[in-house]
């Protein structure tokens, strides 16, 4: 496939590898299409990020621990301090789910640093003709986590405050009870506002990250490494930034279903 | 931007990688963290005791050393004392030796005066007698100055 104009090779780098779901076969079909590359990478990367997480904690000794333990507890140490300092409560799901967004959405921008024919290149050696690498510029996988983060916030919503909490919360907060269709309005826009903000930043940043290294793509080659490099080394920032907002927003909004306004 | 099954396929990920995480990865990460805190604690702690210990047995040490001093000193101090007894003893029994020796000598010394004497006077009659026979011998006149001569002995 030659690709000539600019306008091509952008369009071609931001089409997903598509696999239609109904006719078994390469392709789109309205809902029941699955991004194989989103699938595909962000699978791959998170199985590598929990089998070496495992190989710590399996061989995990209060002794002396190696390079990898020491990586690994690093981290762990890090989620948990950010946890304790803004959850005050008891929860065995928190902390884990904050380290897997974290180590999970971290390796997927980290894609994004990868220059951007490499992974399509390397795809089409295998004779697939499209493959946005970058899973988090996708906005399903990025709602995929949010509306997950979502469904959990309204979960422990009702398993803390129970139905009537939740009710009274939603009728008389913030207005009083004589204002509550305004209320429930806003209690609605609140909380659907939290999925669609985690989703939206995450692939905003990312999806502008992407096109704009494409961009740098189609400028001369001996210019690319100014500004290649320039917006490489802000994109390290970003990348780590955008997965710690994800974390620390989750770990935030759970710590409010947590507690009573 | 179309949102499609992708979408439920990654929260099925999601999911399972959360459990797994929360099941296999979290719980023994922090059991080793928190037995390893544990340890450096107790670590800490043993080592303090230690050294309180250690300050302990080091005055007991220059006790013990100082209690040894003393009795040292005292041992050696009861020693010359013993021995200027002894030296005391042995120079009072030797006096009084010598002075039991001098008395005997001295008792011998008289005895064998007296012995003497005696016998000399014997000799000295013996003496005059045998002079006062050849005197007589001589002289019977003088027998009667004989007689009064042994009386007068």
């Amino acid at each position: 496939m030659q690709l000539q104009t600019s306008g091509e090779y952008i369009q071609h780098h931001l089409h997903q590898l598509a696999f239609d779901l109904h006719g078994m076969a390469l392709g789109a079909n309205g809902f029941w299409t699955f991004h194989l590359d989103t699938m595909g990478i962000s699978i791959v990367l998170g199985v590598i990020a929990l089998t070496l997480f495992r190989l710590a904690a399996r061989k995990a000794t209060s002794g002396t621990p190696g390079k990898l333990q020491n990586f690994v507890e690093i981290l762990v140490e890090f989620v948990q301090n950010l946890v304790k300092e803004s959850f005050h409560g008891k929860s065995k799901l928190i902390a884990p789910l904050a380290l897997t967004i974290f180590v999970w959405v971290f390796l997927m921008n980290f894609i994004d640093l990868l220059p951007v024919d490499l992974i399509p290149r390397i795809a089409r050696i295998f004779g697939l003709p499209y493959f946005r690498a970058v899973p988090t510029a996708d906005v399903n996988m990025t709602f995929a986590l949010s509306i997950t983060v979502f469904l959990l916030i309204v979960f422990y919503n009702f398993k803390i405050k129970g139905i009537k909490g939740v009710g009274k919360e939603m009728f008389t907060f913030p207005f009083g009870i004589w204002f509550f269709p305004f209320n429930i309005l806003l209690r609605l826009i609140e909380e659907l506002s939290k999925p669609i903000s985690l989703a939206l930043r995450l692939f905003g940043n990312l999806f502008a990250g992407e096109l704009i290294f494409i961009l740098i793509a189609i400028i001369p080659w001996w210019i690319q490494w100014t500004v290649g490099g320039i917006w490489a080394i802000f994109h390290i920032l970003i990348i780590t930034i955008q997965a710690f907002i994800f974390m620390m927003l989750t770990i935030v909004y759970l710590s409010m279903a947590h507690e009573s306004h | 931007m179309d949102l499609n099954a992708t979408l439920i396929g990654q929260m099925l990920t999601f999911v399972v990688f959360i459990l797994f995480t929360m099941k296999y990865v979290w719980p023994p990460l922090i059991k080793a963290m928190s037995d390893r805190e544990k340890k450096i604690a107790d670590g800490l702690a043993a080592s303090q005791r230690g050294e309180r210990e250690l300050i302990l047995a080091q005055q007991k040490a220059i006790d013990i050393l100082q209690e040894s001093k003393a009795t040292a000193a005292n041992i050696i101090h009861q020693a010359h004392s013993r021995a200027e007894h002894l030296c005391e003893e042995g120079k009072q029994q030797a006096k009084q030796q010598a002075e039991h020796l001098i008395a005997q000598a001295q008792i011998q010394i008289e005895q064998q005066f007296h012995e003497t004497q005696r016998v000399l006077k014997n000799q000295i009659a013996e003496l005059a007698l045998s002079m006062a026979e050849k005197i007589v011998q001589q002289n019977l006149d003088q027998h009667q100055l004989l007689n009064k001569l042994v009386e007068e002995l």
